[in-house]
């Protein structure tokens, strides 16, 4: 069964089967505005923690979006590419950002649930 | 409330109630975006009226009998020869024809001209203006003002509705239509519009009747931002600084022949050497392939790897479509059409050199 983790840098990770799917929260995407670029990561590029993962482009300015936990990118949302608004308006499902394998499943542990994050964004 | 310095704007608690979502730009605190977000408001400016408070700028009121002789001094700029209401865009230039801030400087009456300047250079424009003030029978007086800037082909109607009449008032025209106010045709977003400097308790009346109104809506400095980039304005800090002079940056044509000629304004000197020889660079506008925003600070390099220039401003365009930019080439490379590679990320996007503006001018001219 899937299993829905957050960060303090505002993504969320659905997990299953030692595959994460990432993307940024609703608070993240209100805060970031309209997206009109999202530069994807390359299938089987391996990530640390922390590392970019992927840039989102709102009108203004570009941001990036960290590693939350180390793996391997197994998949990104293609259909991002053509409209990336998909972030602003579902973030949380269509607006997906990449699938990773995870190198070290206990990392999950030092993350949020969904009620730790809405106490984090108040 | 903050205690560092940052300053508010004296309407903040109505953007507050908007729904404003803030951000600092030049040491104020300023409204980015509201609710509806960058691009329906950039979207709604041109299809309807945006409103924006713009009172971080700064008016300045230039009088007496050498207020003229002062401004041609100051600015490349015969103030004497603008008939009264009439406006004009110019700069204040340093003595290497480095573009100290630009400005609007508008004729009130015989020896009373209005001057509006960028924020972030307010400080350093008043101290500039009354240094030079010193050896000229003219008083300079910084005007305590909320500033408004009603944008967009519904404006005028906008503003008649509210009951201020704009018929005769044409682009780049400037009128005092009641005590302490200041309207002008003019504004930072390509569209018809106005800017109108008033008392805070006028404002708030003026706000109140124009929001009523379903074509007004408050528009954010975001907005601001890509509406002024896709008219292929330049923002003084990052397009235009002390750095760079008026030929490098195309605007030649705010300068008028006899005045050049003349010589009088400061920087004349290191103008016409800079003319005499050609300016090394030239500002352009820059379309970029494909989706990916190419934005300030990016490289720029030609089809062989060697530097080529650099990119002033970024973003994309709302109306375009698409990414936008604009920034300085060598000359050589300044023509329409020539093909570039920006650095982002160390990912090369091809850009091409395009025609400025990327939307057009809807000036009220006559």
């Amino acid at each position: 069964m899937a299993k829905t983790y957050f960060t303090e840098d505002h993504e969320w990770l659905r997990v299953e089967g030692g595959v994460a799917t990432v993307g940024i929260t609703d608070y993240a995407q209100e805060q970031l505005g309209d997206l009109v670029f999202v530069e994807l990561p390359e299938i089987g590029r391996k990530l640390a923690k922390g590392d970019t993962a992927v840039v989102v482009e709102s009108v203004k300015a570009a941001s990036d979006v960290y590693a939350p936990v180390d793996g391997e990118i197994t998949e990104a949302n293609g259909s991002l590419s053509a409209d990336p608004s998909l972030v602003n308006s579902a973030a949380t499902g269509d607006g997906w950002l990449w699938k990773m394998k995870l190198a070290n499943e206990s990392q999950l542990d030092s993350l949020m649930d969904e009620a730790a994050y809405k106490a984090h964004i108040g | 409330m903050t205690g560092d310095g940052t300053r508010h704007l004296p309407l903040e608690d109505l953007h507050r109630a908007a729904g404003a979502r803030f951000g600092a730009f030049a040491g104020w605190s300023m409204p980015l975006t509201y609710p509806p977000g960058v691009m329906k408001e950039h979207l709604h400016t041109r299809e309807h009226a945006g409103l924006f408070d713009i009172s971080h700028m700064k008016l300045f009121e230039v009088s007496g009998p050498e207020a003229a002789a002062l401004l041609n001094r100051a600015c490349p700029l015969d103030a004497g020869a603008l008939e009264i209401s009439q406006s004009k865009y110019t700069f204040f230039l340093n003595e290497a024809a480095g573009i100290i801030d630009d400005l609007i400087v508008t004729r009130l009456g015989d020896d009373r001209f209005m001057v509006v300047a960028n924020a972030g250079n307010a400080v350093e424009d008043e101290k500039h203006l009354q240094a030079l003030a010193v050896d000229f029978d003219a008083k300079v007086e910084p005007l305590d003002r909320v500033f408004l800037a009603i944008q967009g082909p519904d404006a005028w109607a906008a503003l008649a509705r509210a009951g201020i009449e704009t018929g005769s008032l044409l682009f780049m025209h400037g009128i005092e239509p009641s005590q302490k106010w200041f309207m002008s045709r003019s504004g930072y977003t390509g569209e018809d519009g106005f800017e109108i400097g008033l008392p805070e308790a006028d404002a708030r009346d003026l706000v109140a009747k124009l929001l009523e109104d379903e074509r007004v809506q408050w528009i954010g400095l975001a907005a601001r931002d890509s509406l002024r980039l896709e008219a292929g304005l330049c923002l003084h800090g990052q397009d235009l600084t002390p750095e760079i002079d008026p030929a490098s940056a195309g605007l030649m044509w705010a300068i008028p022949k006899e005045v050049r000629a003349a010589g009088h304004f400061i920087g004349a000197d290191a103008l016409r050497s800079i003319l005499e020889r050609g300016p090394s660079q030239k500002r352009v506008g820059l379309k970029p392939e494909g989706r990916q925003p190419v934005r300030a600070g990016a490289a720029l390099v030609d089809a062989d790897g060697h530097p080529a220039g650099h990119v002033t401003s970024g973003g994309f365009g709302p109306s375009s479509g698409h990414p936008v930019a604009m920034g300085y080439v060598n000359t050589a490379l300044a023509k329409a059409g020539t093909k570039l590679f920006a650095d982002v990320r160390g990912t090369k996007i091809p850009v091409d050199i395009a025609a400025l503006p990327f939307t057009p001018h809807r000036y009220r001219k006559g």
